[in-house]
């Protein structure tokens, strides 16, 4: 067991594997092409009047080999545990037991999708009247697949990606909504930096493509309608569309990476995160100041990738604290990606990482002014993740070296 | 007077407020003194219609009440109780003001029935599809359903009626959960982010559908008469576990932090260990590696051997399997030693409380070793042949207790051990 008394801080975090599979694509060739071409992908009519990013569809069996593992699994998970599997591949740990065997993973997780016929079917018979004490009882008895629960219960996506990859490190799940996803990586990077773990998978996913999930977000007005606009365009017609993706990260240490001779793609220096009370206007914003502040001196080229979803009053408070940094160029990934949910954050780190892999920001996509051109190569990225409810979180990822 | 820093290095984590509430009753004096009496918690369910049934008893938590009912407004309201409780006893921080993290182990959310009847009623026709309902969920006639079926709206709650400090982490490991949210509390310190952290964990979700879905996966005792029968760990009739709720919060502090407040010292998390099995989704692998290398990164955790270990606070649930590989394991771990450490389970009195379990089993570990005095694992009778642990049936016994090993096995390959150990000497 390794000595924890060092300071957190001491070690350097690296981000040696990403995984993507969203509405733009799987792996990081395409949503880069995507992102470069400012392609879109939404879907109008199938939820109408909603608007989804529906994911590309993906050969499922190329991560998820056996037919009986994706039986047992709704979407959201199916998602997951091939953006996992893409993540593992990319830092080359695919099928090596010894990492596998000790890989810490920390998820962010919602829960999975009900079967609709079976929520209508019990409600519709109750509008006709079946009113017997024990009618819900007996019809959930004989018409819930027993399986489902597993395909529903937020821990099953961590245990999926054990059982399809072979993990046998900590699992530990984070629910949430969008903060999820930055507690997530603040305790995998803390547990690396203080050498608690030597490297962990990271990460979320999310099925935006839920008529479950749009009455959830429908009951408190969220969801954007009729007509899609970019993130920041929207605050006259305000709303998040709900997206489909999974993100993953392999975060490592320095030492571990540089042993095996892996390569960094970035990495990830801080993770900070809040609870603004959200009592009054400017709430939210002052406590993006706060996490701003806390993070490390940037003295580099650097850039903003926003999870800012389009729901008010979220988005108009985090643009107020981005214009007092208007100097630094941002991205909104809700406009490119939809809004994934507690996916957002961990999508956010993604593409900071591969931004700087690659030596450019992606191109602005935006209508308002609010995103800028951005020319070289960015060396500090902050992704900020504030949720459309509660909660807020900002990293910093950095070019190595 | 103790080193503030263990074996490793690390600051000393240890308790100084316990909150909890069962089927037994509120707060620990009720639990304790019911628990070693050998009391059950287990009722036939009275909440809602149980025709149709194949269980029809649980642990629930009635005396608790919440307007509207939702099994995530019980979770919450429980976990504020027990929060309470275990507040009062550390006397930190001051009112609405914890100098510390939360961890809160919570059942996962989603809308619930009741919410869901309500929306079919208001569309207004016998015949009507999830369209339907999508139509007439806007408006801001149902705004605070939003905020009650967030994930995180429980622990946004506990955060700001208690003043923790940051962003509340909500998390599940299944049946592990609160084991869990006391590890994170324990690393939170040891990695010296905070001299004090606030770990709870809350369950109250015997509801028609959760107890239906782990009806259809077979895990639940169908023995429904007489109910404070039904949970039967170690024994050879037994036949599931039973669903239970409950809640328990335990003020974790760095003993430097807490001997300088002058804090009375409960307990120390000596030891805290987690190892993922990928065999399968609800069942261990045959070979119980994982759960064998879970105990065993726990002692190493803690500096400690099998044989310092006096006590094992069991997951028991009392389903076929559970029993039967916690016994083969633990075997494999402490060898002769596991015929004879007295073995308990609180899940014969108080029900599996799921997400909570892990905490109220550090509870009650922690009482264990305040009062000397192993409670009972009621309704064994007819003892499994093949599970030879010492196990203390049906009667509370004395002992001396020093150091406890409590342990949380999940769906989904969670598995979970603390070693939780008196004021070190």
């Amino acid at each position: 067991m390794t000595d924890t008394a060092s300071k957190p801080g001491q070690t350097e975090v690296w981000i040696t594997g990403i995984g993507l599979a969203t509405s733009l694509g799987e792996g990081l060739d395409a949503n880069w092409a995507a992102l470069a071409e400012k392609r879109i992908n939404v879907d109008e009519k199938g939820f109408a009047p909603f608007i989804v990013h529906p994911l590309l569809p993906v050969s499922f069996d190329s991560q998820i080999p056996k037919k009986g593992d994706q039986r047992q699994m709704e979407a959201w998970q199916r998602i997951g545990v091939y953006a996992a599997g893409l993540a593992l591949d990319s830092a080359g740990i695919k099928g090596n037991k010894d990492i596998l065997s000790k890989i810490d993973m920390v998820v962010a997780a919602g829960g999975g999708e009900r079967d609709l016929n079976v929520d209508t079917g019990v409600l519709t018979a109750e509008a006709k009247g079946a009113n017997a004490p024990g009618f819900l009882n007996e019809r959930l008895m004989s018409d819930l697949r027993p399986t489902l629960f597993l395909a529903q219960l937020s821990n099953l996506l961590a245990g999926n990606i054990a059982i399809v990859n072979g993990l046998g490190g900590t699992s530990r799940t984070f629910m949430g909504e969008e903060v999820a996803g930055a507690d997530a990586a603040r305790i995998a990077l803390s547990r690396i930096a203080s050498g608690e773990s030597d490297i962990a998978l990271v990460g979320g996913s999310h099925n935006g493509e839920r008529k479950d999930l749009l009455v959830l977000y429908e009951f408190g007005d969220f969801n954007l309608k009729d007509k899609f606009a970019p993130v920041w365009a929207r605050k006259d017609h305000a709303g998040f569309a709900l997206g489909s993706a999974g993100a993953f990260l392999v975060l490592e240490s320095k030492t571990h990476a540089e042993a095996r001779g892996a390569k960094p793609y970035a990495k990830l220096s801080s993770v900070v995160t809040d609870l603004a009370r959200r009592k009054q206007s400017g709430d939210m914003a002052a406590t993006l100041e706060k996490l701003w502040g806390e993070l490390p001196k940037r003295d580099g080229k650097g850039a903003i990738i926003s999870g800012a979803s389009g729901a008010e009053p979220a988005t108009s408070e985090e643009r107020d604290f981005l214009k007092k940094h208007a100097d630094f160029p941002v991205r909104a990934t809700g406009t490119m990606f939809g809004h994934t949910m507690e996916t957002q954050f961990p999508l956010g780190i993604a593409l900071a990482a591969l931004s700087i892999s690659r030596g450019a920001l992606f191109p602005p996509n935006d209508s308002t002014g609010t995103e800028i051109e951005m020319q070289g190569a960015p060396t500090q990225i902050v992704v900020v993740g504030a949720g459309h409810w509660r909660g807020e979180g900002m990293a910093l990822v950095e070019a190595v070296g | 007077m103790t080193a503030p820093r263990d074996k490793l290095g690390r600051p000393v984590v240890v308790v100084t407020g316990m909150g909890i509430t069962t089927s037994l009753g509120a707060g620990k004096a009720d639990n304790w003194s019911k628990l070693v009496a050998g009391e059950s918690g287990i009722r036939t369910i009275t909440r809602f219609p149980i025709d149709g049934l194949k269980t029809t008893m649980a642990g629930t938590v009635d005396f608790v009440s919440v307007d509207p009912f939702s099994s995530t407004g019980l979770s919450e309201r429980m976990a504020e109780l027990v929060t309470q409780e275990a507040l009062e006893q550390a006397g930190i921080g001051a009112k609405g003001d914890f100098p510390g993290p939360l961890f809160l182990a919570v059942a996962p959310v989603e809308v619930e029935w009741p919410q869901r009847r309500e929306l079919g009623r208001a569309v207004g026709k016998a015949d009507f599809n999830y369209d339907d309902l999508l139509r007439i969920s806007g408006g801001g006639k149902y705004n605070a359903y939003h905020h009650r079926f967030m994930f995180g709206s429980v622990a946004a709650h506990l955060a700001e009626t208690f003043g923790t400090k940051g962003s509340p982490i909500s998390l599940s490991t299944a049946c592990a959960s609160g084991a869990t949210s006391i590890q994170l509390g324990v690393e939170a310190i040891r990695r010296g982010e905070t001299d004090a952290a606030l770990c709870v964990a809350t369950d109250g979700t015997v509801n028609p559908e959760a107890l239906v879905r782990f009806s259809l996966l077979s895990a639940l005792s169908t023995q429904n008469d007489p109910p404070q029968a039904a949970s039967r760990p170690f024994s050879k009739n037994r036949d599931g576990f039973v669903m239970a709720e409950g809640a328990g919060a335990l003020v974790l502090e760095s003993y430097e932090a807490a001997t300088a407040r002058g804090a009375k010292i409960l307990g120390v998390i000596a030891g805290c260990g987690e190892l993922t099995d990928s065999f399968h989704r609800t069942r261990s692998s045959p070979d119980g590696k994982p759960i064998i290398g879970c105990m065993n990164k726990t002692l190493a955790d803690a500096g400690m051997t099998p044989d310092q270990i006096d006590h094992i606070n069991a997951h028991g649930t009392a389903t076929p399997e559970n029993d039967k590989m916690e016994f083969n394991t633990t075997s494999a771990v402490f060898g002769d030693l596991a015929q004879k450490i007295p073995v308990t389970s609180n899940k014969s009195m108080v029900g599996h409380t799921i997400s909570a379990a892990g905490a109220v089993e550090a509870i009650f570990s922690l009482l264990t070793l305040e009062h000397q005095r192993i409670p009972p694992t009621i309704n064994y009778e007819t003892p499994d042949p093949t599970i030879l642990f010492n196990v203390v049936g049906n009667k509370a016994r004395d002992a001396r207790v020093t150091a406890v090993m409590s342990n949380s096995f999940g769906f989904g390959g969670q598995n979970a051990s603390l070693i939780l150990t008196r004021e070190p000497a």
